[in-house]
């Protein structure tokens, strides 16, 4: 019995607990702000991103087909063969230009690249893989020059600069779309489906 | 007194429960454990009986007559000896020639809940695992915002944290099984997907300290990785519901799922959710890298190509049966995950006959909006084949394709993203599950 009553003690109280609304978690960061300063100066080496429609962000330097071919062979050919044809590790980087309306699509900076800057952000960004962000931009251009030349996009002595690589025309241009999903109108069949 | 340390009865107790069948997962050298086993999960307890003929009074385990391991002064714990097998697989079917820019894929089959242990979730590199020092990782914010801002993570981990449960999938998951049986186990046709709780802080928060200009539509973030790996991300999204997280299922970040920072972008693809985070820079328009155009792009008809698909839309797969395992006949439960990227799931049906047929399943609390939902489906299997799938549907109306349907408006040729179809079993009248694709 004593134990019903403080049961019936705690009641109300339980009640009101009930009915005020539980704290929520954060929903702002509460006066929170830990961020310190930095000037885009103080940024110069992380900012390394292109916009690749245009160019923009594209450093200073130049390079062409004939002297990416010399640092092709020295950083890149041992894992993308002769001619970047493909090598021990990773396929071909040339060709397949016109290849998307067959049933081998052949993918290669030549034929899928939409914008020729998507070369010098990701080479130097992230090439060679055993040591990236190591080689110079006049380089990076050069190899730019190089693949494009191998693709038949530019010819062998084309200087590849901020301004000329920007204004490459590339065959996959105008290859996307952009997400238009649900894409698919699957109905909830239950009985006699197929 | 007994001997504290006996390894030999240890190991023998081992053996014996080993003989028993005490393991639920499938290691390969215990296929016929397995054989004879499958209805029986989680019912471990019951196991030891098999061993021993009937009629026969029941042994007192070893365990029961000796002391256990001592706890040690401190140690990070780890699964039973025993469930060893259980383990992230690289893909059987694409194998790299090059283990940096690779995956490995989580073993649904052996997942009984809905959160995914760290040691196994997924991983998708492009190159290689970092190993960074929290003591010296910084992140920066900059582009068009009023204030660029550079924050340590013990900056970062002085703001309230929000905890929130996703799954994460990767575009890739399934892409080696679209037309015709190539991958043996779930682990490999669905493996590219894990679910976790995530901790962190909103992304829109320091967007709000640094300023953002209102112009801005398009912001990018980049890893200090090996591959500087960066995507572009709309800011409708990053303001929404992305976080900067550094911690997932209770404990920090494991170096291979971003130690010590990642982005988090609920439901979509797991490309965007860049690892090893570094950087964030706002601006006007995608910047069209790499990993946004050449790859992680979907062939459609007319050689064309869809860009910026980022969600990850409803799909479901069951994971018990599945390929590699065998059936008995009478009671088996039917179990698998359903997730959707737009949303909660709202129900999720189950056919064993090919999809002539579908019957609803019950789903498992709780039911939280882009997470790995569980279902169950009791079915008595009489022997004879069978084919088993599931179909979802979210909370937004959206019924799981089949490929056929997605078959309708993309182009199936290559390496295909974005895998969200029925996924079939083929059960042989003698209980053999495999792959039932095409």
């Amino acid at each position: 019995m004593a134990s019903v009553k403080r049961l019936a003690a705690l009641l109300p109280l339980m009640l009101v607990s009930a009915c005020m609304t539980a704290p929520k978690g954060p929903s702002s960061a509460g006066g929170a702000a830990f961020g310190k300063t930095i000037s885009e100066q103080e940024l110069a080496a992380w900012n390394i991103d292109i916009r690749t429609q245009d160019g923009a962000g594209l450093p200073p330097g130049k390079g062409n087909a004939v002297v990416g071919k010399t640092v092709y062979e020295k950083q890149c050919l041992a894992c993308h063969g002769v001619d970047a044809k493909g090598g021990p590790v990773f396929g071909t980087m040339v060709g397949g230009i016109g290849s998307f309306t067959t049933n081998t699509r052949v993918l290669t900076p030549g034929s899928m690249y939409p914008y020729a800057p998507i070369l010098f952000d990701y080479i130097r960004r992230a090439m060679p893989m055993n040591n990236p962000q190591s080689l110079s931009n006049d380089e990076v251009y050069a190899l730019s020059a190089y693949l494009l030349n191998l693709n038949g996009l530019v010819g062998a002595t084309d200087e590849m600069n901020s301004k000329t690589l920007a204004m490459v025309q590339m065959p996959n241009r105008n290859g996307f779309i952009i997400d238009d999903r649900p894409d698919t109108k699957a109905v909830r069949c239950m009985t006699n489906c197929k | 007194m007994k001997v504290i340390e006996k390894p030999k009865d240890i190991v023998d107790s081992s053996k014996i429960e080993l003989q028993a069948g005490s393991s639920m997962t499938h290691n390969p050298k215990r296929r016929s454990f397995l054989r004879n086993s499958i209805a029986m999960a989680g019912g471990a307890g019951a196991l030891g009986v098999s061993a021993v003929a009937s009629g026969q009074v029941l042994p007192v385990p070893e365990s029961n007559k000796q002391m256990g391991r001592s706890i040690p002064p401190e140690e990070y714990g780890l699964p039973s000896k025993f469930e060893a097998q259980v383990k992230r697989r690289r893909t059987d079917i694409l194998v790299n020639r090059q283990n940096f820019s690779d995956w490995s894929m989580t073993p649904l089959q052996s997942q009984p809940g809905i959160t995914t242990p760290n040691g196994l979730f997924f991983e998708r590199h492009h190159n290689g695992v970092p190993d960074i020092n929290p003591d010296t990782h910084v992140l920066a914010l900059h582009g068009m915002v009023r204030k660029p801002l550079k924050l340590s993570m013990s900056d970062l981990m002085r703001y309230p944290s929000v905890s929130k449960f996703y799954f994460m999938e990767c575009s890739g998951n399934g892409l080696t099984d679209w037309l015709k049986p190539a991958s043996k186990t779930v682990q490999q046709t669905h493996g590219l997907l894990s679910c976790a709780q995530w901790t962190g802080v909103p992304v829109s928060w320091l967007l709000d300290e640094a300023g953002m200009l209102p112009e801005v539509k398009w912001l990018i973030a980049e890893g200090a990785d090996g591959s500087a790996h960066l995507r572009s991300i709309p800011v409708e999204k990053m303001l929404d519901d992305a976080l900067l997280v550094y911690a997932m299922n209770g404990e920090m970040l494991r170096p291979e799922n971003g130690y010590p920072l990642r982005l988090f972008i609920p439901g979509w693809e797991g490309n965007v959710s860049v690892k090893w985070l570094r950087r964030i820079k706002a601006g006007t328009e995608p910047w069209h890298v790499r990993g946004e155009t050449a790859r992680y792009t979907d062939p459609m008809p007319n050689g064309m190509w869809r860009k910026f698909s980022f969600v990850m839309e409803a799909k479901s797969v069951v994971t018990r049966p599945s390929g590699g395992m065998n059936l008995q006949r009478g009671f088996n439960e039917i179990q698998g995950f359903a997730w959707s990227g737009n949303g909660k799931i709202a129900a999720v049906d189950v056919t064993v006959d090919g999809g002539k047929t579908w019957q609803q399943a019950v789903l498992e609390d709780p039911v939280i909006d882009k997470c790995l939902t569980r279902f169950r489906f009791n079915w008595n299997w009489q022997g004879g084949p069978a084919v088993i799938a599931s179909r979802a549907v979210d909370s937004t109306g959206y019924v799981q394709p089949t490929v056929e349907d997605i078959k309708k408006s993309r182009a199936i040729v290559g390496f295909v993203q974005h895998h969200n179809g029925i996924f079939p079993w083929n059960v042989s009248a003698s209980g053999e599950v495999t792959n039932g694709i095409g």
